[in-house]
């Protein structure tokens, strides 16, 4: 076989700058082969759906209706109703949409800081990476709740522009700033590997700017881990929102987040068990379904792991 | 090995006196800074905070505030009265030699308040540990044994919701059940206590109770977290070659498991284990909250509720040690038990 064969590639075997030219393709059809990772689509997406959709709903998520307290779930209120006799669907609903939000943001927010340094570490090495790595290194070695209870009661009692008390950003800022650290070693790692390949080294001498090599040769290969380990940080984001609402540093009633509806519940639930129940049910949702998205795009991105799995690969 | 860990013991104490860096410019630049909490409900009378300030040496610029935090302040004069002539020796010893100051709160030295609840939370979560482990390591085994059986997946999907239930819902949906919804059928009181630990000199029965939930709570997480990496750990084992050797020569199929495969898939365990063990000490602050236990996390919130800042600072410089030992802790383990890996000197 001739090396010039391989390079215009067989019918079986697609050249490889075809197969480039699919990835996204590619690693969408691998990730419908997990059942899981489908089901938390689906699932995932009904959740975004129904919370953006809140506005459906008959009743207000904020109006007290005190002769309705405390009723039990019904044909009227699905999920029965509060302390102040506001819907629990209604106000679940639009809790939904803060909850999610402060996780998209929180995500976003450790993404714009983890990725560039973990790029720069990478790509530069030498001092400038081993100061990087020691950052990442005392974050990640800060015991991560109580820091961020710590910062939440710290910035509680602030009300600066962009970080007003309790606000959604506050709070995502607050979680994004304490998780970036898995996402600038995963980059770092990637990059350590990448910069030395030759069509990095080619590029440099058709006289690429760092800058460019970075962002469009380098970063666009590095982005599977990123992507796979951002959804999983979706749903670790959306768990710490809600224990710190829970706690009382995070969102503030009477705006709702499910953590916040599990705060006010847990005066009432010994004898109103429906207040507790539906809330953490959407919690737990959103998280196995974020959690199996995940899982599904790490195995679509790893190409190897899911052939074994179906039994393709000997 | 002894260089590394010496190597390692020195990155230590730079990492920590980094954090204590971090940390001191957070709470200091918190707004009203450090006093700004201090005895609350009375509010200080101004000439008050102003002699407290110059005590606690709140005057000075940061810098200097942060040496006689780390180092005390106990061999310099400090000017008490404001008159410009240092009349009295400081009374700071600094966190170097123990000295964490007072708790804002109930004006106890802040090492006595965390030995006080240090215990309970030790207590609780080596138990929850345990008892997660004991339940892991066979669920692990078996599913990685039976993969891609009824057996596997159910725990392959247990694994999944576990990971997935935030454990403080977990823990009042326990309460609803245990404490609500089931009654002893003897006396018809709640079957299980909702919380708090048992109170003095408790029988055997009534401390097993007042344990169940909060252990259950806990526990939980861990076991969906321990018994999939158990799992995986095995599965990269169980198709190398020693086990085929150790099968031709006659083994049984529960000796290569048992022995041969599990030595081998529990040294990764082994560190992960010792990666959670600072949890021991910072205690789950949900969980301790929902249940009313009086140990570290509880501590640790009620702290932040009242930014009592020095409790704060030294739960948090205390646990960023013991997470940096631990992971050092890891490593070492790691390199002791799988021969295949050395440390470059």
């Amino acid at each position: 076989m001739s090396d010039l064969a391989a390079i215009k590639g067989t019918p079986e075997y697609p050249h490889p700058l075809e197969s480039q030219v699919n990835l996204v393709g590619n690693v969408w059809r691998r990730f419908l082969r997990h059942k899981g990772a489908i089901g938390g689509l689906v699932v995932f997406g009904l959740l975004i759906a129904l919370t953006v959709l809140a506005f459906v709903s008959p009743y207000s998520p904020t109006a007290s209706n005190l002769p309705e307290r405390f009723e039990g779930p019904s044909t009227a209120h699905w999920f029965g109703t509060d302390a102040l006799g506001i819907d629990l669907l209604t106000r679940i609903l639009y809790g939904g949409r803060i909850s999610l939000a402060v996780g998209g943001i929180a995500v976003a927010i450790s993404l714009l800081i983890g990725v560039p340094i973990g790029a720069i570490a990478g790509y530069y090495g030498g001092k400038l990476d081993s100061i990087l790595m020691r950052i990442t290194d005392a974050f990640l070695s800060l015991p991560p709740f109580l820091v961020l209870i710590l910062l939440a009661a710290i910035l509680r009692e602030v009300d600066i522009p962009l970080f007003q008390r309790s606000s959604v950003f506050t709070i995502s800022f607050v979680i994004g700033i304490l998780s970036w650290m898995t996402f600038s070693r995963l980059v770092r790692a990637a990059f350590l590997t990448l910069r030395e390949m030759d069509y990095v080294n080619a590029a440099r001498a058709l006289g690429a700017s760092d800058l460019r090599i970075i962002l469009g040769h380098i970063l666009p290969n590095a982005v599977g881990p990123v992507i796979v380990e951002a959804t999983l940080q979706l749903g670790y984001a959306i768990i710490q929102e809600a224990g710190l609402s829970f706690l009382g540093f995070g969102i503030q009633p009477p705006t709702p987040s499910w953590g916040n509806l599990l705060s006010d519940a847990q005066e009432h639930f010994i004898k109103y068990p429906w207040l507790a129940v539906f809330p953490g049910i959407m919690i737990f949702l959103s998280i196995i379904s974020v959690n199996y998205i995940g899982d599904g795009l790490r195995d679509a991105f790893d190409p190897y792991k899911m052939l074994e799995k179906v039994g393709e690969y000997t | 090995m002894t260089t590394y860990i010496a190597r390692r013991l020195v990155q230590t104490v730079v990492l920590l006196f980094l954090l204590s860096i971090i940390l001191f410019a957070l709470v200091n630049l918190a707004p009203g800074g450090p006093l700004s909490a201090y005895g609350q409900g009375r509010r200080l009378r101004p000439e008050q905070a102003e002699i407290l300030k110059r005590q606690f040496g709140l005057d000075k610029p940061l810098p200097l505030q942060y040496v006689s935090w780390l180092i005390g302040n106990d061999w310099t004069r400090v000017d008490t009265n404001g008159d410009g002539v240092a009349d009295a020796s400081g009374s700071r010893l600094g966190i170097l030699r123990g000295d964490f100051g007072f708790s804002y709160r109930t004006r106890k030295p802040v090492l006595d308040e965390i030995g006080q609840r240090f215990p309970n939370t030790i207590y609780l979560m080596s138990i929850t540990m345990g008892l997660a482990l004991l339940i892991a390591i066979p669920i692990g085994i078996l599913s990685a044994v039976k993969q891609y059986s009824v057996f596997d997946f159910i725990a392959t999907t247990f694994s999944f919701a576990g990971q997935a239930i935030p454990e403080f819902w977990l823990g009042l949906l326990l309460i609803i059940i245990f404490y609500v919804w089931l009654r002893n059928p003897f006396t018809g009181e709640p079957l299980l206590p909702p919380g708090q630990m048992s109170g003095d000199n408790p029988s055997l029965m009534d401390s097993i109770s007042h344990l169940i939930l909060p252990v259950l709570t806990g526990a939980l997480g861990w076991v969906a977290w321990y018994s999939r990496f158990i799992r995986s750990s095995m599965l990269e084992i169980l198709p190398l070659d020693y086990l085929r050797t150790a099968r031709a020569k006659g083994a049984s199929e529960r000796m290569v498991v048992y022995k041969h495969a599990l030595r081998n898939a529990l040294i990764p365990i082994v560190t992960l284990v010792a990666l959670d063990l600072p949890y021991i000490f910072t205690g789950a602050v949900l969980i301790e909250t929902i249940f009313a236990w009086p140990g570290m996390g509880r501590l640790y919130y009620q702290a932040a509720v009242e930014r009592d800042y020095p409790l704060l600072m030294a739960v948090l410089i205390i646990g960023a040690a013991f997470i940096i030992l631990s992971n050092l802790l890891a490593d070492v383990l790691y390199a002791m038990l799988d021969p295949r890996v050395r440390y470059s000197e």
